[in-house]
C-alpha cells in the first residue's frame, strides 16, 4: 500500500532557513529582483531590512552588486526565478565566476512543474548553462529538508559561487530530520541490483515510485539522489555501473547538458555501460497543472517505468 | 598618504602614457585610445585623491576603484605599477602567455578589485561595494570608471537606479566621454547626446569637466567626495588617444597599437614633449 506523501515547499524552506540563519550570522546579505514574495526571501527581508536589497526587475545589476558585496566580504544570497537569472549569463561569467566571487544564487520556479506560467518561464536548460561555468557549483535539493541543509551549509562563506535550483511546486519530503547534506555525495534512496536510476529533484520521487512498480515486474532498481550535480559523485556512479550494469538518468530538465550528460561523462571515461537519458526532449514546456505536465510530456512515473523496463530488457 | 604637486601629477601622467604605448607596442595589441583618454583621471585618483596604500592592498577601509571599461587595462596596470603595487618590469608581459597581465583588467593583479572587460558590469559591482560600505559604516569611497560607449549597456541604467535608491553618496562614477567606441563615433553608433542630462534625472549629481585637465579633475573629485545624499557622475570630456597626435580622435586606435617603429617612437616623443 502506498503511504500518504507529505508535501512541502522548497522555497518556503529556503526563506525560513535563511531568516533563521540571519539571526546569528550578521554577515549574510540577501538580494532579490522584485520576486521576494515568490522566492520567499521576503521572510528575511522583513526581519532584517538593513541587509535585504530589492534591486527591482534588474537582474543584471542584482548580479553585479552581488559580486561587489561578495568581494567585499559579505555572504551573499541572491534570488529570482531560474529563467530570469539565466539572462545574466555573462554577468555571472565575468563578475561572479571569473572574479571568484562566492555568491549563492538560489533560484526558484524552475522546470515544467512551475505549471500555469508556461513555457516562457519553465526553464529546462539552466543546469547545463550553470554547470558549464568555470568554478560554479550546482545543487538541486530533493526536498524541503535537503533545502534547509544546503542553505545552512552555504551560510558559512565558501570559495566558489553556487547555483541552487528550487521549484515553485511543493515536493514530497523524502529525507528525515537527521539528514546531513554533503557536497559531492550522492545518496542511495533505494538499493537495487538490476538497474540504477540516478535523478535529482522531483524525479527522485518519481523514480522511487517507478522502482516499486518495476519490482512487480521483477526488476530491482537502485535509486540515487544526485542533488550535487557539480561536483558530482563519480564514485557512486561508477559503483552503480559496476554493480547494476545499466544506468538511467532522470531529470526535470532538457536531455541535453544536464545530469544525463554529466553521468555519461563519468561512465564513459571510467566504466562504460549503457546509459539511458530520461528528461525533456529538445522542446519548450507549456501551460497547465504543473504535476500533470509530466505525463503530458511523457516524463511521468509510468513513462519512467516503461522506459526503464525497455532499457533493462535491451541487449547491447 | 603622499601628496604630489600639480607639476608632478602632469609628469606622472606622462609616464603612464609612455607605458601605455610601450605595453601595447610590445604586445602588438591592446587598446591605447581609451587608455590615453583616462590617464589624467587615473593619475589624480591614484596619486592624490584615493585613500590607498600599495603595501596594504586589502586594508578594509581602502577606497575601491572598479575599472568598468576593462579594455583600458594598459592605463590601470601602468598606474598601479608606478604607484608601487608591483614592479614596472612586469608590464612588459602584458597580453603574453607567461604573464598574469591579461588583456583586459584582471583581478589576479595586485590592486585590481574586479575583473572587467565585458562592458556594462562595473558600475553594478561598484554599487555592491558601496552598499557594503554603508552596511559596515565605512567612510571610504567607491569609484567606477565607465566608458561612454558602455553607457549603451542596460545594466548601467539598472545600476544607476540602484545607486539612487540606496543613496550611495559614497559612489563616484567617472565617465570617460571621449566620443569614440570600437565601430566609430558614439553619436553615429548610438547617440548619447548630453549624457549627463540623461543620468541626472536618475538621481545623480552631475559634474561636467575637461577630463584631461588635472586641476579640473581634482576639483570635481573633491566636490563629489562631499556629496551628502546622491551618487555623483563626473562626465570627463576627454580626447581619445590624448597625447599622441595621430591617435587623437581616431577610432582606428581604439583597439590598435602603434603599427611600426616609426609610429612607436613618434608617440613616445610627442608624449614626452
Amino acid at each position: 500500500m502506498e503511504k500518504l506523501e507529505k508535501l512541502e515547499s522548497l522555497r518556503e524552506a529556503y526563506g525560513d532557513e535563511l531568516a533563521d540563519l540571519g539571526e546569528e550570522n550578521k554577515n549574510i546579505v540577501v538580494l532579490d529582483a522584485d520576486l521576494s514574495t515568490s522566492t520567499k526571501t521576503e521572510i528575511f527581508g522583513k526581519k532584517f531590512p538593513d541587509r535585504f536589497f530589492n534591486m527591482g526587475i534588474s537582474e543584471q545589476s542584482m548580479v553585479s552588486a552581488a559580486a561587489g558585496l561578495s568581494l567585499s566580504g559579505k555572504t551573499v544570497f541572491a534570488s529570482t526565478f531560474a529563467v530570469f537569472l539565466s539572462n545574466t549569463y555573462n554577468v555571472i561569467r565575468q563578475s561572479i565566476c571569473y572574479n571568484k566571487a562566492p555568491v549563492n544564487f538560489v533560484v526558484t520556479h524552475s522546470g515544467i512543474s512551475l505549471g500555469e506560467d508556461g513555457p516562457t518561464h519553465q526553464i529546462l536548460e539552466d543546469v547545463g548553462i550553470m554547470s558549464g561555468l568555470p568554478g560554479m557549483k550546482v545543487i538541486v535539493p530533493v526536498d524541503s529538508i535537503e533545502t534547509r541543509r544546503v542553505i545552512d551549509y552555504l551560510s558559512e562563506k565558501k570559495n566558489s559561487p553556487y547555483y541552487i535550483r528550487l521549484t515553485r511546486e511543493k515536493f514530497p519530503v523524502l529525507n528525515d530530520n537527521n539528514y546531513e547534506f554533503k557536497e559531492g555525495r550522492a545518496v542511495t534512496m533505494r538499493d537495487g541490483k538490476d538497474i540504477t536510476i540516478i535523478a535529482y529533484g522531483i524525479m527522485v520521487s518519481f523514480a522511487l515510485k517507478a522502482a516499486e512498480i518495476l519490482k512487480k515486474k521483477n526488476i530491482d532498481a537502485r535509486v540515487i539522489n544526485m542533488s550535487s550535480i557539480k561536483p558530482i559523485d563519480g564514485n557512486a556512479i561508477i559503483k552503480a555501473a559496476r554493480e547494476t550494469g545499466k544506468i538511467m538518468t532522470a531529470e526535470e530538465h532538457s536531455i541535453y547538458n544536464g545530469l544525463g550528460s554529466r553521468v555519461s561523462e563519468v561512465v564513459s571515461e571510467n566504466y562504460p555501460v549503457p546509459v539511458k537519458i530520461f528528461g525533456m526532449p529538445d522542446i519548450f514546456g507549456k501551460s497547465g497543472k504543473g504535476m500533470l505536465l509530466f505525463d503530458y510530456f511523457h516524463i511521468g512515473v509510468n513513462d519512467m517505468v516503461n522506459t526503464a523496463e525497455k532499457f533493462y530488457n535491451e541487449v547491447f | 598618504m603622499e601628496e604630489y604637486n600639480i607639476n608632478n601629477l602632469a609628469g606622472i601622467a606622462r609616464e603612464i602614457r609612455k607605458k601605455i604605448i610601450e605595453m601595447t607596442y610590445t604586445a602588438n595589441s591592446g587598446h591605447p585610445g581609451g587608455s590615453l583618454s583616462i590617464t589624467d583621471v587615473l593619475t589624480v585618483l591614484y596619486f592624490k585623491e584615493m585613500n590607498i596604500d600599495p603595501l596594504k592592498p586589502n586594508d578594509e577601509n581602502r577606497d575601491i576603484l572598479i575599472m568598468s571599461k576593462g579594455h583600458a587595462s594598459p592605463a590601470l596596470y601602468a598606474t598601479l605599477a608606478i604607484r608601487g603595487y608591483f614592479s614596472e618590469s612586469l608590464l612588459s608581459g602584458f597580453r603574453s602567455m607567461n604573464s598574469d597581465f591579461e588583456g583586459h583588467v584582471h583581478r589576479g593583479i595586485n590592486g585590481v578589485e574586479s575583473s572587467t572587460g565585458s562592458l556594462g558590469q562595473g558600475l553594478g559591482v561598484a554599487v555592491g561595494f558601496a552598499i557594503e560600505s554603508k552596511i559596515d559604516k565605512k567612510n571610504n569611497k567607491v569609484y567606477a570608471i565607465l566608458g561612454d560607449g558602455e553607457m549603451e549597456e542596460g545594466n548601467i541604467w539598472e545600476s544607476l537606479m540602484a545607486a539612487n535608491k540606496y543613496h550611495l553618496n559614497n559612489l563616484i562614477a567617472i565617465l570617460d566621454r571621449n566620443m569614440i567606441q570600437l565601430d566609430g563615433f558614439t553619436e553615429d553608433i548610438m547617440p548619447l547626446n548630453d549624457i549627463g542630462e540623461k543620468v541626472r534625472p536618475f538621481g545623480w549629481d552631475i559634474i561636467n569637466i575637461n577630463g584631461n585637465d588635472i586641476n579640473e579633475v581634482i576639483d570635481a573629485v573633491e566636490k563629489a567626495k562631499k556629496s551628502k545624499n546622491n551618487p555623483t557622475m563626473i562626465v570627463a570630456h576627454t580626447i581619445k588617444g590624448k597625447g599622441v597626435s595621430y591617435m587623437e580622435n581616431n577610432p582606428k586606435y581604439h583597439g590598435a597599437p602603434p603599427k611600426n617603429q616609426e609610429e612607436y617612437e613618434r608617440a613616445l616623443r610627442e608624449i614626452g614633449e
